[in-house]
């Protein structure tokens, strides 16, 4: 099945005029961050950038920066480090999201600086909760109208969101009566980027450990860049099909892109940088300072790779993870 | 409710240490899990209180965290909802739509802890502004989950490091997370009693359902209920049999420091 056959009921968004040659071995899709962010996120996109925690694509976060992106809408569930630095280098316009803090270890000093005194700029901000997203990217994927949800009843986040509105259900309820809830609309990115631990040049993706929203999020979109730790040959894949979470049908662009989700974690391949949470709220604080880390390790970096380099092998060495191996499962197969 | 369970607890001698506002919340609030069976918890306090618990008065605790992890069984003490040491080795892991939509909204969960920056009377709380929503003097982080944790889990326990006029007042400056009363009255019928406990550095606040407010029902030793009223802003319902919370025992010391967070990661 192809990517067009797919999104075909799509009517939210123009399909990109990015050609792409979708060869048999996929060799069409596997592609350079810079390439992939140059085909897939333009000026005044939406773009929502998914990853629960686990697998942030801070990458492509900081490739966007380098190529100067303007006017975004950014979706993301959790706008935290990545989405506070795009808000620094003035990509974002408008942030659709349901937690806006840097985890639980402090404050995003530039999403506060815009949102309390539009220091440098306003910035719109839609504010929702996590099911609230949840549900926007259900209904996103699905081409559905809404999705219905029991939350927001009595709270003043549908008097600053007019798109959280009330319905009275067709179906009579328990007690006989049509009950009332909430709904959320869909929401249709033009792009969605994901990290993930591997994929095969096709696009078939695999992630374990936390899963999140992110396979929602790639099929509520136009197009999808898949991030990868690394690119595994299709048997590889083949050898355990329940580990994939986005098959390659739903895939425009797969970027090798190892210790791509830095400060986040991958799980088996690197632990989270704790320490550099805890830096940024006082990093982000000074706009001077976040300036200066901007230009050291964004735009002074060609590229990922380079930063990875700038950081040193002995500081990799105190993110590295011991083994914890599945069980493997037998599939069987017919004698 | 009337009759806080403090009141009866055989009294051990306290550890030669001085106790801790953490050690101190964290240990209050695992009492009232007991008999809990699945709890939804963020980290901080509610790891520690879950996780001692899990020791002492409800051993067959389950907890569910925000990432999607259930049934963790963390070989160090998780630094974040969704540190790797809570997957690797854990009995379950979900995605979003399981987790909120099944998990949370079909009903499963026993007690949710939740934080917020303000609480009012009945339970409602505010995580998103002090201030205007509009241009607020402090952003804060916002629902996370708290919208549905507060919906969906049978009762709510809420822990908050501070108790005074700025936390516990008359008017919240925005609703983010309601409590069912406010739902009910907007024609939405919530599934659960919404916040049931307040534990804070001044004693403990109950409330046991829709059309309830939350009362004081015990004081720490060398609090007075006259001192809690000051720091609450609103007229303050006092229970008529308001009671001494029991300090934390040497046992319940020695696990949450020796076994539970040895590390002080949280005990700080």
């Amino acid at each position: 099945m192809t990517t067009d056959t797919v999104r075909a009921t799509s009517t939210h968004s123009p399909r990109s005029t990015v050609e792409r040659t979708d060869t048999a071995d996929g060799a069409g899709k596997v592609m350079s961050m810079k390439e992939a962010v140059a085909a897939f996120v333009h000026d005044g996109a939406t773009v929502s950038l998914e990853g629960f925690t686990h697998l942030v694509p801070t990458a492509a976060g900081h490739e966007i920066i380098r190529q100067g992106r303007k006017d975004l809408t950014v979706v993301r569930m959790t706008a935290d480090i990545v989405v506070d630095q795009m808000l620094a280098a003035g990509c974002v316009s408008r942030l659709v999201s349901s937690f806006v803090g840097n985890s639980s270890a402090g404050s995003l000093g530039e999403l506060r600086r815009r949102i309390e005194r539009a220091d440098p700029a306003p910035l719109f901000f839609e504010e929702y909760s996590h099911y609230g997203m949840v549900c926007r990217y259900l209904a996103g994927s699905q081409r559905l109208p809404f999705y219905p949800l029991r939350s927001y009843g009595g709270s003043d986040l549908p008097s600053v969101n007019s798109d959280l509105r009330k319905v009275t259900s067709p179906y009579p309820g328990p007690g006989g009566e049509q009950e009332q809830i909430y709904v959320v609309p869909p929401v249709n990115p033009d792009v969605t980027i994901i990290h993930a631990q591997r994929a095969d040049r096709r696009g078939n993706t695999q992630i374990w450990g936390l899963t999140g929203i992110q396979a929602e999020a790639v099929y509520a979109a136009d197009k999808a860049i898949v991030v990868v730790e690394e690119v595994v040959g299709g048997e590889v894949v083949r050898s355990d099909p329940n580990r994939t979470l986005v098959p390659s049908h739903a895939v425009d662009a797969v970027v090798v892109c190892p210790r791509g989700a830095h400060p986040s974690f991958a799980q088996g391949y690197y632990d989270r940088d704790n320490a550099f949470y805890r830096a940024w709220s006082h990093i982000s604080k000074d706009p001077e300072r976040l300036r200066a880390w901007l230009d050291e390790w964004v735009y002074a970096t060609a590229d990922h790779a380079e930063y990875v380099d700038k950081l040193g092998e002995d500081f990799w060495a105190g993110l590295a993870v011991g083994e914890a191996l599945s069980e493997p499962v037998n599939y069987g197969r017919r004698m | 409710m009337n009759a806080p369970q403090e009141k009866g607890r055989e009294m051990t001698p306290t550890a030669p240490r001085t106790v801790t506002s953490s050690e101190l919340l964290s240990v209050v609030a695992s009492r009232e899990l007991a008999s809990r069976r699945t709890v939804f918890a963020g980290i901080g306090l509610p790891t520690l209180a879950t996780e001692l618990a899990r020791l002492t008065v409800a051993p067959q605790i389950e907890v569910v965290y925000e990432s999607g992890v259930c049934g963790a069984h963390p070989s160090h003490l998780p630094e974040t909802i969704a540190d790797a040491v809570l997957i690797s080795g854990a009995e379950a892991v979900l995605s979003m739509p399981a987790l909120f939509g099944c998990v949370l909204q079909g009903g499963h969960i026993d007690v949710g802890f939740l934080g917020a920056a303000q609480i009012d009377r009945w339970g409602n709380l505010n995580t998103s502004v002090i201030g205007d929503w509009e241009s607020p003097t402090v952003r804060l982080p916002g629902s996370g989950g708290a919208v549905e944790v507060m919906a969906n889990s049978h009762e709510v326990f809420v822990v908050m490091r501070r108790h005074d006029l700025r936390s516990f007042t008359g008017t919240l400056d925005f609703c983010t997370t309601p409590g069912p009363d406010r739902a009910l009255a907007e024609g939405i019928r919530p599934l659960g009693a919404g916040v049931t406990r307040v534990i804070t550095e001044l004693g403990i606040l109950a409330r046991a359902g829709v059309g309830e407010e939350l009362t004081l029902i015990a004081v720490h030793p060398g609090v007075t209920v006259e001192q809690v009223r000051e720091a609450t802003g609103w007229d303050l319902k006092v229970s008529d049999t308001v009671g001494t919370v029991a300090p934390p025992t040497g046992a319940e010391l020695r696990l949450l420091r020796e076994d539970v967070d040895p590390g002080r990661v949280y005990l700080r």
